[in-house]
Formats: C-alpha cells, sequence, structure tokens
C-alpha cells in the first residue's frame, strides 16, 4: 500500500458525540504527534493545539464491540476491519488470503452478519459489535460449527477454515443450509485452495440437521 | 491506500455540499470503492460516509401506477431476501441473488451496486493504457485481454462491460432512478443512467458529481409469474457474468402479451433488446418462437480475438432464459 498525502480529519460535526469525539482525538494524537514531528510544530502543539499538525496527524476514534468487550480505538481512515484486528488487536484468527474480496478468509460477523472485513473500514463499524474466529467458542466448550469442522475434518492446511467457520454459522443462522446444493451455492464465498468442500458441506449439513442452537 | 479525510454527515444536505468539492467520493458498503483504492485505480481526498443517511427502506406506493421504492442504502442481501420483492419482483431477487457472494450481499448497496465500476483487467492495472480510468491513455482491451469484454455498443476507446447483476434486472424492469444534487430532486430513466462510451468512456453513467442516488423506483407489472435470470459465468457461483438475461413475459393463454428483455456482459452498459420484445408480441411462448429470435437479437453484434465465443452464447443464453420464463424449460 501507498503511504503518501497524510491528512485525515474526524467525522464531521452533525453527530451529537462529534464534539466529545474530537476531544478525545486531539489529546489521543497529540502524543503520537508529538513524538514524530520537528521541533517547531511540537512547540506550536503544546502552546495551544495547532489544528494543522492535528489535520496532519489526526486518527479517528472508534468504539467498536469485539466478541463482546467493548473497544475504544484510534484509527487512520484507511485501516480495514482486517487490519485493525490482526495488526493492532493481535486477533490473528481471521485470516488475510487475497484482501481483495474474493476469499472469504477474512470473514467476520457485523452486527450479526457476515461481512468480508479486507474490504471494510474499520471506521465504518464505529458504534458496531464484531464476532471473530475467536469470540465463536464458549469458554473452553467449543461452537457446535467448529466441533463439526473437526469431526467432518473440514479443513486439510487451515488457511480457510476461520472465514469458513464463521461464513457457515452465518449460512445456518440466515435459513441457507436446507440442501447440499443450497449450502454449495451460499459458501461459495469461501474459497478452499484445499478442496475440503465435500467434509465442509457435511460439517453444515450436521449442525442444521442436529437443530442445536448456533 | 493512500490517506484520505472521512466524515460521516447526517444530512442530506451536507453530504451534497461535501460533493461539490473536487477528489470527494461517497462510501456506502465500501465493497467496491476500497477494492479500487486499494488496487490505486481511484484515490479520493475525501470519503464521504452515507450510512447515516434514512435511506434503507423498501416500501410500496399508490399512485397512478403502483411503484416499489428502494432506499440507496438497502442491502442487496436484503432487497433479495424481501418478501414483497421475492413475490412482486422475483427477477430482481434472483439477479441480486445471482451476484458476489453472501459476505459481499450483506455489504454491497444499492446505490453501490449501481454505480460499481468495471472489471476489466486494464481499468483495474494502474501500469497499463486505459481510457476509463486515463482518458486518453488508450483501451488496452481493444488488441489485448478481451474475453470478457462487449459485443454491443462499443468504441474504439473503450469496450468494457458493466459488471452488474442487479442492474440487469432493473433495466428489464424499467426502473427509475431518483437522485438529488445541488439543483434539487430529479428522476432518471434507467436506460439513460448508464451511458455507452462512446468518446468519453471515464464516464460510466449520468450522475452529476455533487448528486447521490435516494431511491430505485420500481413499477409495478404482470411479469412476476414469467420472469427468469440466467447468468453463465465461468464457475457456478462467485464470478462475474459471461453474459447474463434478465427476461420478463407477460403470457395469457400460452401468448405473449408484452416481454422485457435486458443482458449483461454484453456492453458497458445493461442492453435491452426493444426490436426482440416488439416481434415477441402476440407470438405463442413456445420453444420455435423463441428459438426464431436468436438471429434478430444479435443484430450489429461485433467481436474481438477473444470474446466471438460471446455471439454464441448469448443468443443461446437468451432462448434458455426465455424458456425458463415461460416455464417450458
Ligand atoms: C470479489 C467480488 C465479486 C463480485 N461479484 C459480483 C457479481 O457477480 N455481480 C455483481 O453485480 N457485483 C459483484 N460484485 C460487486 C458488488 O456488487 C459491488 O462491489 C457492490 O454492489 C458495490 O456496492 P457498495 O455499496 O459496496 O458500493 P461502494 O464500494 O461503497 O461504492 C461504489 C461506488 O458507488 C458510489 N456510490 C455508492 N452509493 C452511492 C449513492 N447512494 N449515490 C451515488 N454514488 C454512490 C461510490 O462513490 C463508489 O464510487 C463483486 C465484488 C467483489 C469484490
Ligand atoms: S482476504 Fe478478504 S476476501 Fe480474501
Ligand atoms: S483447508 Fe487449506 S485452504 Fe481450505
Amino acid at each position: 500500500m501507498k503511504k503518501n498525502k497524510p491528512c485525515g480529519n474526524a467525522p464531521e460535526g452533525n453527530e451529537p458525540e462529534d464534539n466529545s469525539r474530537r476531544n478525545f482525538l486531539k489529546q489521543s494524537s497529540l502524543l503520537t504527534a508529538i513524538a514524530l514531528i520537528p521541533g517547531v510544530a511540537v512547540k506550536a502543539a503544546e502552546g495551544h493545539f495547532d489544528e494543522k499538525v492535528a489535520a496532519v496527524f489526526e486518527k479517528v476514534p472508534v468504539s467498536i464491540e469485539i466478541n463482546g468487550k467493548a473497544h475504544k480505538l484510534s484509527v487512520e481512515p484507511r485501516t480495514t476491519l482486517l487490519d485493525l484486528l490482526r495488526e493492532q488487536l493481535d486477533l490473528t484468527g481471521t485470516k488475510k488470503g487475497c484482501d481483495y474480496g474474493q476469499c472469504g478468509a477474512c470473514t467476520v460477523h457485523v452486527n450479526g452478519k457476515r461481512v468480508n472485513s479486507c474490504l471494510t473500514l474499520a471506521v465504518m463499524t464505529h458504534g458496531k459489535k464484531v464476532t471473530t474466529i475467536e469470540g465463536l467458542a464458549n469458554g473452553d466448550q467449543l461452537h457446535p460449527m467448529q466441533e463439526a469442522f473437526i469431526k467432518h475434518d473440514g479443513f486439510q492446511c487451515g488457511y480457510c477454515t476461520p472465514g469458513q467457520i464463521m461464513s457457515a454459522v452465518a449460512c445456518v443462522r440466515e435459513g441457507h443450509a436446507n440442501s447440499e446444493a443450497e449450502i454449495r451455492e451460499y459458501m461459495s464465498g469461501n474459497i478452499c485452495r484445499c478442496g475440503a468442500y465435500p467434509n465442509i458441506v457435511n460439517a453444515i449439513m450436521e449442525v442444521k440437521e442436529g437443530g442445536q442452537q448456533v | 491506500m493512500k490517506q484520505f479525510q472521512y466524515v460521516r454527515p447526517t444530512s442530506q444536505q451536507s453530504v451534497i455540499d461535501a460533493l461539490t468539492k473536487p477528489g470527494t467520493k461517497i462510501i456506502a458498503g465500501g465493497s467496491n470503492l476500497v477494492d479500487l483504492m486499494k488496487h490505486g485505480v481511484m484515490s479520493p481526498d475525501k470519503l464521504v460516509d452515507i450510512n447515516k443517511l434514512p435511506l434503507r427502506d423498501i416500501s410500496s406506493i399508490m399512485g397512478n401506477v403502483r411503484t416499489i421504492a428502494i432506499g440507496a442504502l438497502a442491502l442487496n442481501s436484503q432487497v433479495a431476501e424481501h418478501a414483497m420483492i421475492k413475490e412482486r419482483l422475483p427477477l430482481l431477487s434472483q439477479a441480486l441473488n445471482a451476484g458476489a457472494s453472501a459476505q459481499l450481499r450483506n455489504m454491497a448497496t444499492v446505490g453501490g451496486n449501481l454505480m460499481q465500476r468495471t472489471r476489466c483487467p486494464y481499468f483495474y492495472d494502474t501500469a497499463l493504457p486505459c481510457n476509463k480510468r486515463n482518458p486518453g491513455s488508450g483501451c488496452g482491451a481493444l488488441e489485448g485481454f478481451n474475453r470478457m469484454h462487449a459485443i454491443f455498443g462499443q468504441s474504439e476507446k473503450c469496450i468494457a462491460v458493466h459488471p452488474s447483476d442487479m442492474a440487469v434486472a432493473l433495466a428489464a424492469l424499467d426502473a427509475t432512478v431518483e437522485v438529488v444534487g445541488k439543483k434539487g430532486r430529479r428522476y432518471i430513466a434507467f436506460k439513460d443512467f448508464h451511458r455507452l462510451p462512446g468518446d468519453h468512456p471515464e464516464l460510466d453513467n449520468t450522475l452529476a458529481k455533487d448528486e447521490l442516488i435516494t431511491n430505485v423506483i420500481v413499477p409495478e407489472n404482470n411479469f412476476a409469474k414469467n420472469s427468469y435470470y440466467l447468468k453463465v459465468r465461468d464457475r457456478a457461483s462467485y464470478a462475474f457474468a459471461l453474459v447474463s438475461a434478465a427476461v420478463a413475459l407477460d403470457i395469457d393463454n400460452g401468448r405473449i402479451q408484452d416481454a422485457r428483455i435486458a443482458m449483461g456482459g454484453v456492453a458497458h452498459k445493461p442492453w435491452r433488446f426493444y426490436e426482440v420484445e416488439k416481434a415477441l408480441k402476440g407470438k405463442p411462448a413456445s420453444t420455435e418462437t423463441f428459438e426464431q429470435i436468436g438471429e434478430l437479437a444479435m443484430q450489429g453484434a461485433k467481436a474481438y480475438k477473444e470474446n466471438a465465443f460471446k455471439l454464441k452464447l448469448t443468443p443461446a443464453t437468451l432462448v434458455e432464459a426465455l424458456k425458463h420464463a415461460a416455464r417450458i424449460a
């Protein structure tokens, strides 16, 4: 990714929370700004906060609930949800396959809906609930879909698996797991280079037919 | 990806105001724009996130003509699964479900789908010539890799196709696009929304820079019983169309009262077959009738080195879709 043209402002101000957000952001980015900018600008920043400096270094504050835990974060607008999870939060269960929406390895749930986190800007999940593969199990008790993938050998190398499982859970919840053909169609957004498809379909069929709460 | 500013206005007016500044782009689902920004094909200075605008509703509107209004921010999955859409506009539901993947349909909005850019590989690769991305640089596809490209309505400047499935169904259903800009609200007939490339392939459509799409309006019709979307692609799912056909018939007592036909993967915009529609009127809805219109449909088609197969695939797909719509497949 090219890194030039630094800029980036806080979201526009007609949302009620915007003022406080802007302040939060000024404070949090001040530290970063001071760490990175030459002496002259530091003085300006120390005296009273210089808007121009802020505009250069500002990140956008976001609140996201991830796997049940509230996070207050500061992100560049260009950061994808996938990169936020993996690089900033060490939630590396979510995989980067293609980074262009073409493979499904990065599938997570946002407000209960499965999406490709590689094409989702993190700022746009502000105020939302995100569930990743790390949030699926209940303590030490695996989610039924995780159990079924193990039982049916729904993977070989395992790289696509977190995305497959997140997608599979959504597929059952959406009511799109009523036949093998339907499962194949609604799971087509998850590519498996190892070709574990028949076993993945079997795992999903079993969970669906088991009628357990997913 | 280049840095950019990000704003999230809550009023239509602030969106329009923001759009008057050059370098500003709307972001809705982001599934096309973020992709293009990662590739360096688009590099806006500022993104205007319109997700706070109340444009998600799908509603039935009574008037001289009953219509269904679909908000620009309605998700592709939401529209495809909507009970009223499935019942009254099944063609639209089918076309949406034929597009992308379940995940992407949860991100993609109706407005974004209409505005998505071509998947031509020369448009995507910033090292190669493309008049659409970089006017005046030439069309790499003309004599290059052109398997996915247009056979109708193309120009020497550009032979790219529009990639949307949803738009093909909306073209067949004579939808109207409601837009709002500095000069107020206006309505664009679907056939006038997307453009042919001509001398300005950089312009995909007729939306002005300061305008945003607010609704797509579809008139109710008698096609629900006999419509079909058929998409032919390189794999069974999760691939763009080689060619696709949206067909809507009004059949009474075995005779075709009215017909609407649009195809995807064949032109710079969803391609309507007005002559074929006329020719079908009054004819029996039979395999014979359908197999006769193939030649008429292909008048004016022109292929390139790698996409000559579309000259056969296009009428074959059309005939097959017509048979499905008439329930004789
Ligand atoms: C791997 C992959 C496969 C795909 N396969 C298919 C397929 O088979 N068939 C298909 O049809 N599509 C397919 N798509 C494309 C997908 O349908 C589009 O990406 C999606 O519809 C875009 O909607 P969005 O809301 O995410 O748009 P965004 O990415 O947010 O925006 C796209 C463009 O629309 C503009 N825009 C958005 N909303 C408005 C508005 N209300 N008014 C004015 N301008 C607006 C934006 O400024 C931007 O230029 C695929 C995409 C991917 C990544
Ligand atoms: S990494 Fe997101 S779809 Fe491949
Ligand atoms: S298990 Fe290897 S890619 Fe699916």
